[in-house]
């Protein structure tokens, strides 16, 4: 085996082990959307109106339109865990051990990054099954025409996530990150409410949604979900993916990036 | 020789292609239009004016015509379905609302809203021939498949009326639930079906003795009780399955006629009101009041699957198959 292969077999055999052996980390991961689905989403079932907006071709219920931004919100949640658990290794030091192994940083780092996607991705099915219980089904294809899709915006929240863990300094700041990042990401997005309904109450709340990366990851799952491509939603999330991933490497480049202020 | 094969697999295909695709016409009650939705894209093709205040819309049984109640006219349009032009208006009593055809395709059965009336039209000699005084606000219109008793709902006096086509009397008369709106008849005749708007059931009578078999009641989680207004439905031929419209609770029931059991309910637009079926009984068409759409179910998946703009408060639907 080629040793960047090996190098990304380890990384993602580490994070498949660290994914089994915390159950509770999977069950948190299917807990929080799951209330969201069952609970909020009953309750606000007449709150949405009606209207039909794309991929959808009739009406919905809330929780069908709910349920791709409680997807993305699952890889936005382990993103930013993702991201925890590089500071964690960086305090305790083996970050620094992975990052001094005889391969490219960069592609050290993908690597990081896609095994936590390929876990967001184990959480997001195991998800989707228990809302199939629940009845709250999508067209079979969707489920196998969505797995790109999540690799994509999961590599872009991923990358985000990424970029933080270079930025923070200590574990102790990284909640507070959390909450000012998670917070204003998930709900200025099309995740609980499509534009139009955004729109009815603020013209710059429905712009501040439209710009706002994980609203086009939400709507490039939403639509694969429907067997549609949205073009323009996978063309910001790509260009999203690049941006923050081309200032995590600098962020973790010991010779021009944070790591060296940090350690100062 | 391929080439000559060629022209004669075209020429073939040409043949048994049908000429008419399948339609599903939609009268338009506030825009005094028709919608012909093509049933193979599922896409409005033509909008054709028509009278004041369409509602009431039915194919003659060879599907040469449309028959439209023009309300605010006081008249039925005669549609030719092939040129989309209105042939001539026929005579109907002061307001008429719904109608049913006779199995001889000449006799129309129409409800005179205002007048308590029901009226028999020969659309032959283009007259009206019977005027049966009914209850008040006369709505809903049945004929058996036999031919031998027509039906007349009343919105007000909450009855159904069993009328003999031959002799044009009431013969009989059934206590329905508050405002009874439609009316079915089993395709063996056995057993009449009747919806109640205010009422909230759908009621089944035995045709021999007149009993009621069953009130058919709907609940759905989330929606208020009074918002669920059994209005428009249809029977399956095989009599195993009613689709209802249920108003206000924008949701389309599935009943299994023969436990009388409500099976699902599917997710429309609001205010369902009428609602029309294929040949083959794979889609069904339902009319959205409000939201101004039509919503088409998938049978076989037993899923909407498309909702399509058409005018303003579509009221009425008529399925019209291929080469018709």
């Amino acid at each position: 085996m080629r040793p960047a292969l090996r190098a990304m077999t380890a990384i993602l055999t580490r994070e498949a082990l660290r994914f089994v052996t915390q159950r509770e980390r999977f069950l948190a991961a299917l807990v929080r959307p799951l209330i969201w689905l069952l609970v909020f989403a009953a309750g606000f079932r007449a709150a949405l109106g009606l209207s039909i907006t794309p991929p959808y071709q009739t009406y919905i219920t809330y929780e069908i339109y709910i349920l791709p931004g409680l997807v993305a919100m699952i890889q936005l949640f382990n993103a930013m865990q993702s991201a925890l658990s590089l500071v964690y290794d960086r305090e305790m030091g083996s970050m620094r051990l992975l990052l001094t192994a005889p391969m490219p940083r960069w592609w050290l780092l993908f690597c990081k990054l896609l095994a936590g996607v390929l876990v967001s991705i184990l959480q997001v099915y195991g998800f989707l099954a228990i809302a199939w219980a629940f009845g709250i089904r999508l067209p079979p294809l969707g489920y196998l025409a969505v797995l790109p899709a999540l690799l994509v915006s999961g590599l872009m929240l991923g990358a985000v996530g990424l970029f933080l863990a270079s930025t923070i300094r200590q574990l102790e700041n990284f909640a507070g990150v959390m909450n000012f990042v998670i917070f204003p990401v998930f709900f200025l997005s099309t995740a609980l409410y499509p534009l139009w309904r955004m729109a009815e109450s603020s013209r710059l709340l429905r712009d501040i949604c439209a710009w706002n990366p994980f609203t086009h990851a939400v709507e490039l799952i939403r639509f694969a979900l429907y067997l549609r491509l949205n073009p323009e939603s996978l063309g910001w999330v790509a260009l999203t993916f690049a941006l923050f991933l081309a200032l995590a490497l600098w962020g973790f480049d010991p010779a021009r990036g944070i790591m060296t202020r940090k350690t100062r | 020789m391929l080439a000559r094969t060629a022209s004669a697999i075209a020429l073939s295909a040409l043949m048994t292609a049908p000429a008419v695709a399948q339609e599903v016409w939609v009268s338009n009650e506030r825009d005094n239009t028709i919608s012909i939705i093509d049933v193979p894209t599922l896409e409005v093709i033509e909008t054709i004016e028509v009278g004041a205040r369409p509602r009431g819309l039915m194919f003659s049984h060879d599907y040469k015509v449309a028959y439209l109640c023009a309300s605010d006219d006081s008249t039925i349009q005669v549609i030719d379905t092939a040129t989309r032009e209105i042939l001539h208006n026929l005579p109907s009593g002061e307001n008429p609302e719904t109608f049913a055809l006779h199995p001889d395709n000449r006799h129309i059965y129409i409800s005179n809203e205002d007048d308590n009336i029901t009226s028999v039209l020969d659309v032959v000699d283009r007259r009206i021939v019977a005027q049966i005084p009914v209850g008040v606000e006369p709505e809903g219109k049945a004929i058996n498949h036999a031919g031998t008793i027509a039906i007349t709902t009343s919105e007000t006096t909450n009855m159904a009326h069993w009328i003999d086509t031959t002799t044009h009397e009431i013969f009989q008369n059934s206590l329905v639930g508050s405002r009874p709106r439609h009316a079915e008849f089993t395709t063996d005749d056995k057993r009449l079906v009747v919806s109640a708007e205010i009422g909230g059931g759908l009621h089944v009578f035995d045709t021999e003795t007149f009993e009621e078999l069953a009130e058919i009641r709907f609940e759905i989680p989330d929606v208020h009780p009074h918002d669920i207004q059994p209005v428009g439905f249809r029977l399956t031929d095989d009599m195993t399955r009613a689709y209802v419209a249920l108003g206000p609770a924008n949701r389309v029931a599935v009943v299994d006629m023969q436990t009388y059991e409500v099976l699902d309910y599917h997710l429309v637009g609001r205010r369902v009101w009428h609602m029309t079926m294929s040949d083959d009984e794979t889609m069904l068409f339902t009319t959205n009041g409000v939201s101004g759409d039509v919503t088409v179910i998938d049978l076989t998946r037993q899923e909407p699957v498309k909702t399509i703009k058409v005018g303003r408060f579509p009221w009425g639907a008529a399925y019209r198959p291929a080469d018709s």
